[in-house]
């Protein structure tokens, strides 16, 4: 009982400690003679929170700097960014990358729409939604556990135990720790354990993906549609011709929120990957196992230049489009 | 978005005769949204996405010896076979010399604070944004929406050698503020942005209408904006609130050495560890996922209009 209460007690403190140094300020400047009474209020509002998005624009500017410095911190140059884009280890990295933001988001994407379309209306729709929702409200590490739990290689193995029901001898198979898919090995090939971890993703992605189309099918006006079909439309071409475009804009903002997830995937690396082990790394997990358990900043700094060059456009592209939504209508 | 419960125009469509095949629009209308195949692929995936963690509750409810000789489908030819053992052998386990409860009080204290900081920052600095009058007040709100294009990874190493530098030393930040910190200033361009989005769409006839009373800007933001604001803020509340509990790469960061760590970190200790010990990690795993699951059910509807909102970030 002693945690529940001391956890309490610092919440509360911290919070109180922050009304009342703000709450002091605040009655300091309105102390103040004009016109200094109104800008130093205006300080007290906005001041925190400049502070903190200083501590986000300094250090994101170092990091850059960061970034051309070796494991001694002394001059390296583009060496880190020489060795990211030529050693065997960080190429695979590089495409594993590629491959999440490709597979994960499209079939995401596409299990989202199908969802969304197929439940609209449909008797039991917002259990049906819930339960596929249900993923996207726990943390990824407890989803790598419970697919962990799937994925083993003992008796207990949900996967395992389904293939010994094919006809045929089943060797028991160590599927996270199986760095070849369909017998390839290959820096530009993901393994079968990338796959069987995306795989999860996909199990949370799909989730936001549903939410977010249904309710945008759910504003496409019904007369559009019936007019479709009185043309002649059969409902799949009603579906793909009027629908579909009617709500591309949803789907870029979709897509685009799963892209930027993806492409900082760490916690299910560690969770499922063992830190990015037997070919499983990617660019935030490699950032993060660089900078820290490695001790090399240079090299991890580089990784986190390249995530924000990867990250920044889809941001551009969301922003555009979202705007682009807010106009339209 | 349109009321569900409203009726389909059948009436209206059924009548034509128009429609090139013989079946009436009617019964095309409920093929398509009740009577077609598309329903049993809805529920197909659906009990698809919900075996695998029905699988990790079954199995932290059986005895560690069936855990471990038996997979969970078997529990239902024995279903009397249930115990909380688990539960009270995960509490008390250790991690990096800390049992796991210690380890659940370490969320609770860090995602309490981490969602209430950043909110509470970010409605003072929205409503300056909004309502108060400063020079370079629109070039500030654009660089800020402009910051969510970086990714914190960019942040991690700068930030955290400088709150272990010497001028960070003398400040009492170790271990947890330190990560209610970090994820304050992760927090802040998405959460000024939204922030700023609903109290800038206030009416502004209310707010001048204040002024020319003479009421002074915290007895507006007080008073007026924040009982106003309280959807948006519940929701932002809730996505942060969620983001910072299932959160592992900040606390791993910042916090130090186990004793200030939270579940998350103590579990993927346990998966490399003690990775076979299903008796542990299954109810270790739905400790941490029980708080975000009543969240979710309890509040789904915030839950949505945050996760639609939040979509924006970089």
């Amino acid at each position: 009982m002693g945690d529940i209460f001391s956890s309490l007690a610092l919440v509360v403190v911290g919070i109180a400690i922050f009304v009342a140094v703000l709450g002091a300020l605040y009655w300091l400047a309105s102390q103040l003679p004009e016109p200094w009474r109104e800008r130093a209020r205006t300080a007290v509002f906005i001041g925190p929170g400049i502070i903190l998005l200083l501590g986000l624009v300094i250090p994101a500017l170092l990091n850059f700097r960061f970034s051309f410095l070796d494991r001694d911190e002394e001059w390296y140059g583009f060496g880190n960014y020489r060795d990211i884009f030529t050693n065997d280890n960080n190429i695979k990295v590089l495409a594993n990358t590629l491959w999440w933001g490709i597979l994960v988001t499209g079939v995401s994407t596409v299990i989202g729409i199908t969802i969304a379309r197929f439940a609209d209306r449909m008797r039991g729709e917002p259990f049906a939604k819930a339960l596929i929702f249900l993923p996207t409200a726990i943390s990824m590490v407890g989803a790598g556990i419970i697919w962990n739990f799937v994925y083993s290689p003992k008796e207990y193995g949900l996967l395992n135990s389904m293939l010994r029901l094919l006809p045929g001898e089943q060797e028991t198979k160590f599927f996270l720790q199986d760095p070849k898919l369909f017998g390839i090995q290959s820096n530009y090939v993901p393994g079968l354990n990338t796959i069987l971890i995306m795989v999860v993703i996909i199990w949370i992605q799909a989730g936001f993906a549903t939410v977010v189309i249904s309710a945008a099918l759910k504003g496409v006006p019904d007369d559009l549609v019936e007019a479709a079909k009185i043309d002649g439309a059969t409902d799949r071409q009603a579906f793909y011709k009027v629908v579909l475009p009617y709500i591309k804009g949803t789907i870029i903002t979709v897509a685009t929120t799963v892209v930027i997830a993806v492409l900082k995937i760490f916690d299910i690396i560690q969770t499922m990957g063992k830190g990015g082990s037997f070919g499983t790394s990617t660019m935030a997990n490699e950032m993060y196992e660089q900078a820290f358990p490695q001790d090399n900043e240079g090299l991890g700094a580089a990784w986190a230049v390249l995530l924000f060059v990867a990250v920044a456009p889809i941001v551009f592209v969301n922003a555009r489009n979202q705007r682009a939504m807010r106009e339209g209508r | 978005m349109t009321d569900i419960s409203a009726p389909l125009p059948h009436a209206v469509a059924g009548a034509t005769d128009k429609v090139k095949d013989e079946t009436p629009l009617m019964t095309k209308v409920a093929k398509a949204t009740g009577g077609g195949p598309g329903k049993y692929i809805v529920w197909l995936i659906a009990a698809l996405w919900t075996v695998p963690t029905m699988g990790l509750l079954i199995s932290s409810f059986r005895p560690e010896d069936d855990i471990k000789t038996s997979g969970w489908w078997t529990w239902f030819g024995e279903p009397a076979n249930v115990t909380l053992d688990n539960y009270s052998s995960v509490l008390s386990d250790k991690v990096g010399g800390q049992p796991f409860s210690s380890f659940f009080w370490n969320t609770v204290r860090i995602a309490v604070p981490g969602a209430i900081i950043p909110i509470a920052v970010a409605s003072f600095a929205a409503y300056a944004l909004s309502w108060m009058h400063f020079k370079g007040r629109d070039a500030l709100s654009v660089f800020i929406v402009a910051l969510m294009v970086v990714p914190l990874q960019m942040c991690l190493i700068p930030l955290l050698r400088l709150f272990s530098s010497d001028a960070f030393e003398k400040l009492p930040l170790e271990g947890i503020p330190s990560i209610w910190l970090a994820h304050a200033i992760f927090g802040m361009p998405i959460a000024i942005f939204l922030l700023k989005n609903f109290i800038g769409s206030l009416p502004s006839e209310v707010i001048e209408a204040a002024r020319v009373d003479g009421a002074s800007h915290m007895t507006i933001f007080l008073k007026i904006v924040m009982p106003l604001s309280v959807p948006a803020i519940a929701s932002l509340a809730i996505f942060q609130f969620l983001w910072v509990w299932n959160d592992l790469l900040v606390a791993k960061v910042f916090g130090g050495g186990a004793r200030n760590q939270p579940m998350t970190y103590a579990l993927v200790d346990m998966v490399g560890n003690k990775g076979n010990e299903w008796q542990l990690l299954t109810a270790g795993a739905f400790i941490t996922m029980i708080v975000p699951l009543i969240v979710f059910l309890s509040l789904q509807r915030f839950f949505v209009r945050g996760l639609l909102a939040g979509s924006v970030k970089g």
